[in-house]
């Protein structure tokens, strides 16, 4: 709660505007040219300059990462609902969820293009893939935890399964849930710009390999800032919104 | 209550852990419309005994036996539980916890929700906490909590009220303004409370049962305290029944002093004198 307050904003401004100052610093004593490392001066330059190019790259790569982590969360709620409901179930459902965490989802990112173009599907699929295994496991195994207290309450009470589903046991692995899209969040970007840099026409990622062919490497930091604080915003977004959702949860 | 709350017999009950027999052909006889209690050494299978009047699961370990009501009609759906953590449910309200229920069984309909509605608040202002019915669980203390789950139990108006060991978490006073408490509200319902504690067992119940024993059996005869509860724990015949509850869960049988001598002179607990 104390992200909002003056004090809490303090610390962040400190930190970016310092490292930003190192990079400045490391610039100036190496001496390096600015198509090996530009300064964050020449990066903020190219992003007044590209911005209107920047924001339709990044506005691409944002939608693939929502779409995926929107298709992602669905999918993966819905298997933790038929990994509980339906115990037989398990034993078909979980060696798949496993053997789709052993691939790594960078090998299967060609074959995925391959299957789905150069497009966006592929690039949503990629981060479907990268976030189904957290969600899942997260929430089915809030869904197998709910305390055996309240369920020999709701016994005595004589409460039907869809309706101890409904009041009990899904409330009750809300915070289960929160942490694996907590960690979907994190990593769903990783996907999208996977996607993007083994084959794509669009997207930060397009867009950092084009300029990195070109030795505009200053458009490549752009970029790679661009993409850092839309991750980082959608972060934070998604992690206030879990709060809220369980903020009958003690902070442990 | 509109119902005549019914005597329960259990007979013939059974329980086993691997290798291990808790108790085997166990016969209990719960009075109707009055309160028994049920003390023993932990692990003497109390709160299995409960479990298994309340239809409940053995929690790993082997369970039988025939529960069955004096009236002939089956229990389930005849009894309340109320366990000895509050199991309030974090993300509701005090006044939805106490209305869980018929929420569960989706009464919580029309014209029949605002009756209940109605009658959760007068029962939460019966146990004291009318002005904290929208607070969440975790703004209460722990005398608070327990009391919104005795007004839960209240609300299912059941016949039969299982409790296992509901005081015990609570500080003193809590506990026995609890204890009274209950015992007012829970008149004229067969009740079975399960507590490890002789002088709550003195206080509430009308009848005290001792289990106790390997496999286990149940002490004769049982425990009747004189007079209404909730009694006085300072009255003579109180400290002089406490003095013998207390012998028997030490391992003897009768009421006197011949096992406390057995005990000074380091000769082994004899529960095979039991019987």
């Amino acid at each position: 709660m104390s992200g909002m307050t003056g004090g809490g904003l303090i610390r962040p401004l400190t930190l970016t505007v310092g490292l930003l100052a190192l990079w400045q610093a490391a610039v100036w004593v190496s001496g390096a040219p600015p198509y090996i490392l530009p300064g964050p001066i020449a990066v903020i330059e190219v992003l007044v300059q590209k911005y209107p190019t920047l924001v339709r790259h990044g506005a691409i790569t944002a939608s693939e990462i929502l779409m995926g982590l929107a298709l992602g969360t669905v999918f993966g709620v819905l298997s933790a609902l038929v990994l509980t409901a339906f115990r037989p179930a398990r034993r078909w459902l979980m060696p798949v969820l496993v053997v789709s965490q052993a691939l790594p989802v960078f090998a299967l990112a060609p074959m995925l293009t391959l299957w789905l173009g150069y497009g966006m599907a592929s690039k949503v699929a990629m981060a479907v893939l990268i976030i189904y295994f957290p969600v899942t496991s997260a929430f089915h195994d809030g869904l197998k935890r709910t305390d055996p207290g309240w369920l020999d309450l709701a016994r005595t009470m004589g409460g039907g399964r869809m309706a101890v589903l409904r009041r009990l046991r899904l409330p009750a692995a809300l915070p289960a849930f929160a942490s694996g899209l907590r960690v979907a969040a994190a990593v769903a970007p990783i996907g999208a710009v996977v996607g993007e840099w083994v084959g794509s026409s669009a997207g930060l990622g397009y867009l950092m390999l084009h300029a990195n062919a070109r030795l505009q490497i200053s458009t490549m930091f752009a970029a790679l800032l661009v993409l850092a604080v839309f991750s980082l915003t959608l972060f934070f977004v998604v992690d206030r919104g879990m709060r809220h959702l369980v903020r009958w949860q003690p902070e442990a | 209550m509109s119902v005549t709350a019914p005597a329960i017999r259990i007979e013939g009950a059974s329980l086993r852990f691997d290798t291990v027999t808790v108790f085997d052909g166990l016969d209990v006889e719960i009075a109707g419309g009055a309160w028994t209690c049920l003390l023993g050494p932990s692990g003497v299978g109390k709160t299995s005994l409960l479990r298994l009047v309340a239809g409940l699961d053995a929690e790993g370990a082997a369970a039988g036996g025939r529960v069955v009501a004096d009236d002939g009609a089956p229990l389930a759906g005849r009894i309340a539980y109320m366990a000895q953590r509050d199991l309030l449910l974090p993300w509701a309200s005090v006044l939805d916890n106490v209305l869980l229920g018929p929420r569960l069984r989706g009464d919580l309909k029309g014209a029949r929700a605002r009756d209940l509605r109605e009658r959760a608040l007068f029962l939460l202002e019966r146990v004291g906490l009318a002005e904290r019915a929208s607070a969440m669980p975790a703004e209460l203390s722990g005398g608070m909590r327990q009391r919104t789950a005795l007004a839960r139990t209240l609300l299912e108006d059941r016949p039969v009220v299982l409790m296992d060991e509901p005081f015990a978490a609570l500080d003193a006073l809590s506990r026995y303004r609890l204890q009274a408490m209950a015992v007012e509200l829970l008149a004229g319902r067969t009740v079975l409370l399960v507590t490890h504690d002789p002088l709550e067992a003195l206080r509430v119940a009308d009848r005290v049962e001792v289990l106790h024993g390997a496999p286990a059996r149940l002490a004769r005869p049982a425990i009747i305290p004189s007079g209404d509860a909730p009694r006085a724990t300072d009255a003579p015949e109180i400290a002089r029944l406490h003095r013998a509850l207390l012998e028997r869960l030490a391992g003897g049988a009768a009421i006197g002093g011949a096992e406390s001598a057995m005990a000074a002179t380091g000769a082994p607990l004899a529960r095979e004198v039991a019987e």
